[in-house]
C-alpha cells in the first residue's frame, strides 16, 4: 500500500521544511521526501495550491469513553478528529470510570485499536479517583500506554501531593498535565471576573485563580526538576509566569486552546452557555497574550480542549451549565486565523499542530522524515465554509461558532499510510 | 402607538423614552389605586402568570395585583409547589406552562439570565421580576417613579445606592436607569461588595458612605444578605452598619429634603437605623404602592405590544 | 388622491349648536341640581368646558367639570396596541349625580361604550346623558344620543376632524374625504 501525494507545500516544522515537495508513503511510513517523485503508487493525491503537514495532534481531548458515551465515545470522537485533520488525540482519564489504573488504560487503547480512526494516547491520572490525595500506580500505568498524568477537570489542590506526582513520574519520564486553578479563589464563579461579570450579574472567576496555581505548580516544576505542563492557559498572567520560567530553563511546557486565543468574556452576553468553559474566555489583553504566547514559542502546542457535552446539559441556565465546548472539528481553521492575522507565520502554526505537541509528550508522530509514521494531513488553506453545528461529526454539537464563516480546512486526513477522512467537495 | 419591547428583560434595554413612557402610563394607573372599585377591565381575558422560583412576598404580590387590578386572571406558581423540584429542566417547566397560553409570564429565577433564556424559547411575553444578581427592572422603574413623583424630575438628581453592590440586582437596575434619566449615581459599599468595572456603568464609585451620601437628593440603601456576615464577604453586621448603615447622623449629610428608599425588607438597626426607615424623609411605603401602577404600566404595555423590534 | 375638505360647521354654526344643546341639558334636567357635565379625552372634554361655561352664563351656576380617559376601557388592545393612557380627573363623588358625558363626534359608539364602563366604575350615577357635538351615524352598538349639534351622514371611508382655538374652544368642524 503505498501513496504518493504531489505538487503541495510541503511544511514539516520538525525538519525545518516549508518546499514544494512531493512525499510518499509506503506500508505506514514514510518512505521519502523529494522534489517531482515520479514513483508508481496505489494511489497518487494531487495537492496542487494545498498544504501538507504531519498529521495533527491535539494533547488535550475528551473521548467521555468509557462511562459517558452519550457525550462521545471513542469510534465518534477519532472520527471527528480526524475530520478536523488530526492524526492523534491525548485524551483526558475523567472518564467514568477514571482512568486512574491498567484496566481502562488497556480499554481505551484496544476500544481505540478496534474503532478508532486515529491514534490514541491516554492520559492517567495523577491521583485514584481524581481526588488529589493517593498518587496512581504511574509506573505500570505508563508501561501500559499512559502517556502523562493529569486530574484534568480538577487541579491537585494539595502542594504535597503535585511535589510527590512531579517527583515519582520523572524517573518514568512522564510529564505532568496542570488543570491549574486555585479553586478557593474559583469559588462558584461561571465566568471570567470583571466588568462583563458584572454587568450580567455573573459570579467570577477571577485570573489570579489560574495565575497562582500555575505559580505554585511551576515552583514545583523548578523545585523537582519533573516536566510540568500547563493544560489550557488562557491568562496574560500565566503566560508571563511560563516565558519567565522557560528562559530560567524550567523543564514546563503549555498549551492553548482555539477559543482562549479566538473568543474573549465578551461571548458570554446573552447567556450563551457555549461561551460557558473553564478556564473561562478572559479579556481581550489575555486573549492577545496567549496569542503572543503562541507565537514567541512559549506556548508549545495548540490543544482544543474538545469537551462534548449533550445538549441537555447546555440547554440550561448558564450558572448550572456543564464547562466546555467541542474542538476537533474548528481547530485549525480558527488557528489559520493566527496566520491571516499576521500573529505567526504558517510553519509556526503548523508546529503548534504537529512537533509543538509530540515534543511536550515525546511522542513518535509529528514529522515527516522517512521512516516516521505515515501521520499526514492535507490542508486547504482558503476554503471558506459555514459552520453548522448539527453538521458536526462529533456526538456533540456544543459550539460557540455555529453559523461562523471559516476559512480553510483538512481536505485529507491519512493516519498510518491509510485515508482516514477525505472531505466532500461539497462543504 | 406601541411599546417597542415584547418582554422586559431589563433595563438594560430600554431607552430614556421608553422609561419615561413607562412612567407616564403608571401615572395613569395610580389614580386606580385609590377608588373604591379598583379595577378596570383593560387585560380581561388575558391570563398573566407569576412563576417565582425565589421566595418573594412583596414583589409577587405587587405584581399579582398588579395584574387583577387590570382584570386579567392571575396564577402564581412558586418553585417550592412546581415540578423544579422533581428535576425537571426550566425549559421544560416553562413549555407546560406556555402549553396553556399564557399571555404574560412574570418570573423571578436565582439564576442571571433565566428570564433572558425563557424569552428565547417561547412565545409569550417575559416580565423580569429580578433574575440573579442580574437586574430587577420594575423595582428600578418604581423607584424613579417614585423620585419624580417626589421631586418632580429626575434629570441632575445626585442619588448614592449603598450596601451589597455586588450581589445587587436593584443596584444594576437603578443603576441603568438612573444615568439613562441623567441622574448623578454614587454607589458605596464594602470593598467585598463593590463589583469589579462597575464604574464603566457610568458610577462614581466610593468606599466611605459619606462621601457617598454628601449633597445627595436621593439615599438608597440595599438590603444586606444577613447569611452573607461572618464569612468573608463581610466580618460582621455590626461592622457593616458602623460603616454602611444610614442614620440620623450621616444623613445630615445628605440634602436636607433627601428622599431615603429602600427596596425591602429591611433589616433595621443593620443598613438602615429605625429613626430614618420611620423619620420624615422616609417615601419606603410610597415605593411598595407605587409599585403597584409601575407594574400595572409595565403589564399593560408588554400586553398591548405587538413588537416592534426586539427587546 | 389629494383629500377634499369641506367645512361642516364654522364657528357661529359651532355656538348656535352648543347654546341649543346648554338649553336642552338644563330643560331635560330642570336647571343644574346634582348635573355634572363629563367630558372623554380628547376632545370631549373641551367642548364639556364650553358647555359648563354656556351653562353658567345661562343659569347662574356652573356644573362640576370631569373628564374621562377611556384608554384602559377600550376594546382594541389588540388590534391598535398599547395607547398612551390619559388622566381621568373627576373631582366629585359621581353617585347619585346626573351625568352629562360629553364627546366631539359620536361614531360606532364604542368610545361612548368604554366611557359608560368607566364611569360606572366611579360609582353609581343616578343617570347617564350624551351630549355630542357632531353624530356622523354608523353605530355598531345600541347607543343613542340625547343632545346632538349636528346630524352629518358621512360614509366609512370619510374622517370628520374638530378643531379647537388656542383656549380649547372648538372653532370648526369639517368632514374630509379621502
Amino acid at each position: 500500500m503505498s501513496i504518493l501525494i504531489k505538487n503541495g507545500r510541503l511544511i514539516d516544522p520538525a525538519n525545518n521544511i516549508d518546499d514544494h515537495l512531493d512525499l510518499l508513503l509506503k506500508d505506514g511510513l514514510v518512505a521519502a521526501v523529494g522534489k517531482n517523485l515520479s514513483v508508481d503508487a496505489d494511489e497518487t493525491l494531487d495537492a496542487d495550491g494545498k498544504l501538507v503537514t504531519p498529521g495533527l495532534i491535539d494533547l488535550h481531548v475528551h473521548l467521555r469513553d468509557p462511562g459517558q458515551e452519550y457525550k462521545e465515545d471513542i469510534a465518534s470522537g477519532t472520527a471527528a478528529a480526524v475530520a478536523g485533520g488530526f492524526t492523534s488525540v491525548v485524551c483526558m482519564p475523567n472518564t467514568q470510570p477514571v482512568n486512574d489504573n491498567l484496566a481502562v488504560t488497556k480499554y481505551i487503547l484496544s476500544r481505540s485499536e478496534e474503532v478508532g480512526r486515529c491514534r490514541v494516547f491516554p492520559v492517567a491520572s495523577i491521583t485514584r479517583g481524581l481526588k488529589g490525595e493517593n498518587l496512581t500506580e504511574m509506573g505500570e500505568l505508563k508501561q501500559g500506554g499512559a502517556v502523562a498524568f493529569s486530574d484534568d477537570g480538577r487541579p491537585v489542590e494539595n502542594g504535597e501531593v503535585m511535589r510527590r506526582a512531579l517527583e515519582y513520574a520523572r524517573p518514568f519520564d512522564a510529564p505532568i498535565i496542570s488543570h491549574a486553578e486555585d479553586l478557593s479563589l474559583v469559588g462558584k464563579g461561571v465566568m471570567n471576573d470583571g466588568f462583563v461579570a458584572t454587568e450580567l450579574g455573573l459570579k467570577g472567576i477571577p485570573w489570579v485563580a489560574e495565575d497562582a496555581m500555575v505559580a505554585r505548580d511551576v515552583m514545583l516544576a523548578e523545585y523537582t526538576g519533573g516536566h510540568m505542563h500547563i493544560a489550557h492557559i488562557s491568562t496574560r498572567g500565566a503566560v508571563e509566569i511560563v516565558r519567565r520560567a522557560k528562559e530560567r530553563g524550567v523543564r514546563v511546557t503549555c498549551e492553548a486552546t482555539p477559543h482562549h486565543f479566538t473568543l474573549t468574556e465578551e461571548a458570554v452576553r446573552g447567556y450563551d452557555t457555549n461561551a460557558k468553559m473553564n478556564p473561562p474566555l478572559r479579556t481581550e489583553a489575555d486573549r492577545e497574550a496567549v496569542r503572543r504566547g503562541l507565537a514567541d514559542g512559549t506556548i508549545d502546542a495548540i490543544a482544543t480542549d474538545h469537551a462534548p457535552h449533550h445538549r441537555d446539559e447546555k440547554n440550561v441556565e448558564f450558572n448550572i451549565a456543564c464547562n466546555g465546548i467541542v474542538g476537533l472539528e474548528t481547530a485549525l481553521p480558527l488557528a489559520l486565523r493566527l496566520v491571516r492575522d499576521k500573529v505567526m507565520d504558517l510553519p509556526r502554526m503548523v508546529a503548534l499542530f504537529t512537533s509543538g505537541p509530540a515534543d511536550v509528550l515525546g511522542l513518535d508522530c509529528g514529522s515527516l522524515a522517512a521512516g516516521q509514521p505515515a501521520d499526514v494531513t492535507l490542508i486547504d488553506p482558503d476554503c471558506e465554509w459555514t459552520l453548522t453545528a448539527d453538521q458536526l461529526v462529533s456526538k456533540s454539537k456544543n459550539t460557540p461558532f455555529d453559523g461562523w464563516t471559516l476559512q480553510g480546512a483538512a481536505i485529507t486526513t491519512i493516519v498510518g499510510g491509510k485515508i482516514a477522512w477525505q472531505r466532500a467537495e461539497q462543504q | 402607538m406601541s411599546f417597542g419591547h415584547k418582554h422586559i428583560l431589563g433595563i438594560e434595554h430600554l431607552s430614556r423614552e421608553d422609561i419615561f413612557q413607562i412612567l407616564d402610563t403608571a401615572a395613569g394607573f395610580k389614580e386606580i389605586n385609590t377608588r373604591a372599585i379598583k379595577k378596570v377591565p383593560t387585560l380581561r381575558g388575558r391570563t398573566i402568570i407569576n412563576l417565582f422560583f425565589e421566595a418573594s412576598t412583596r414583589t409577587r404580590t405587587s405584581f399579582e395585583i398588579a395584574g387583577k387590578r387590570l382584570s386579567a386572571d392571575t396564577v402564581n406558581i412558586s418553585a417550592s409547589s412546581s415540578s423544579v423540584v422533581k428535576g425537571e429542566t426550566l425549559e421544560d417547566t416553562a413549555r407546560n406552562i406556555e402549553a396553556m397560553h399564557p399571555d404574560i409570564i412574570v418570573m423571578r429565577h436565582g439564576a442571571s439570565g433565566a428570564p433572558h433564556y425563557l424569552a428565547e424559547r417561547l412565545d409569550c411575553a417575559i416580565v423580569n421580576a429580578g433574575d440573579g444578581a442580574h437586574e430587577h427592572p420594575s423595582q428600578a422603574l418604581l423607584d424613579l417613579f417614585t423620585i419624580r413623583e417626589k421631586k418632580g424630575s429626575l434629570e441632575g438628581l445626585k442619588v448614592a445606592i449603598v450596601g451589597d453592590i455586588a450581589h445587587s440586582r436593584v443596584a444594576r437596575s437603578n443603576l441603568y436607569a438612573l444615568t439613562r434619566v441623567g441622574a448623578e449615581v454614587r454607589l458605596a459599599g464594602p470593598g467585598t461588595m463593590v463589583p469589579p468595572g462597575i464604574e464603566k456603568l457610568g458610577a462614581e464609585v466610593h468606599h466611605d458612605i459619606n462621601d457617598a451620601i454628601r449633597d445627595a437628593d436621593v439615599v438608597m440603601m440595599l438590603r444586606i444578605q444577613l447569611e452573607r456576615q461572618g464569612k468573608t464577604l463581610l466580618p460582621s453586621l455590626r461592622e457593616f452598619s458602623r460603616f454602611y448603615g444610614l442614620n440620623q447622623d450621616n444623613l445630615k449629610l445628605a440634602r436636607p429634603d433627601a428622599l431615603v428608599m429602600h427596596p425591602g425588607p429591611m433589616n433595621r438597626g443593620v443598613e438602615i437605623a429605625s429613626s430614618v426607615a420611620d423619620g420624615p424623609q422616609n417615601v419606603i411605603l410610597d415605593q411598595v404602592e407605587n409599585g403597584v401602577a409601575v407594574r400595572m404600566a409595565l403589564l399593560y404595555l408588554v400586553a398591548g405590544g405587538e413588537a416592534t423590534e426586539e427587546s | 388622491m389629494p383629500e377634499v375638505t369641506t367645512v361642516i360647521l364654522n364657528q357661529a354654526g359651532i355656538n348656535r349648536a352648543l347654546t341649543r344643546i346648554a338649553h336642552e341639558i338644563l330643560e331635560h334636567n330642570k336647571g343644574t341640581e346634582d348635573l355634572v357635565l363629563i367630558g372623554i379625552r380628547t376632545g370631549g372634554d373641551h367642548i364639556a368646558g364650553d358647555l359648563a361655561d354656556r351653562i353658567a352664563a345661562i343659569e347662574g351656576e356652573k356644573p362640576p367639570l370631569g373628564a374621562i380617559d377611556i384608554t384602559m376601557y377600550r376594546d382594541d388592545l389588540d388590534s391598535r396596541g398599547s395607547l398612551p393612557l390619559g388622566r381621568t380627573e373627576v373631582p366629585f363623588d359621581v353617585d347619585g349625580r346626573k351625568i352629562v358625558l360629553v364627546d366631539d363626534v359620536l361614531y360606532t359608539g364604542r368610545t361612548i361604550r368604554a366611557a359608560m364602563d368607566a364611569l360606572i366604575d366611579l360609582g353609581r350615577p343616578r343617570n347617564i346623558q350624551l351630549a355630542v357635538l357632531i353624530d356622523r351615524g354608523h353605530r355598531e352598538l345600541p347607543i343613542r344620543p340625547d343632545y346632538v349639534g349636528r346630524n352629518v351622514p358621512t360614509s366609512r371611508e370619510e374622517d370628520v376632524a374638530v378643531d379647537f382655538d388656542a383656549e380649547r374652544h372648538p372653532c370648526e368642524v369639517r368632514l374630509i374625504k379621502p
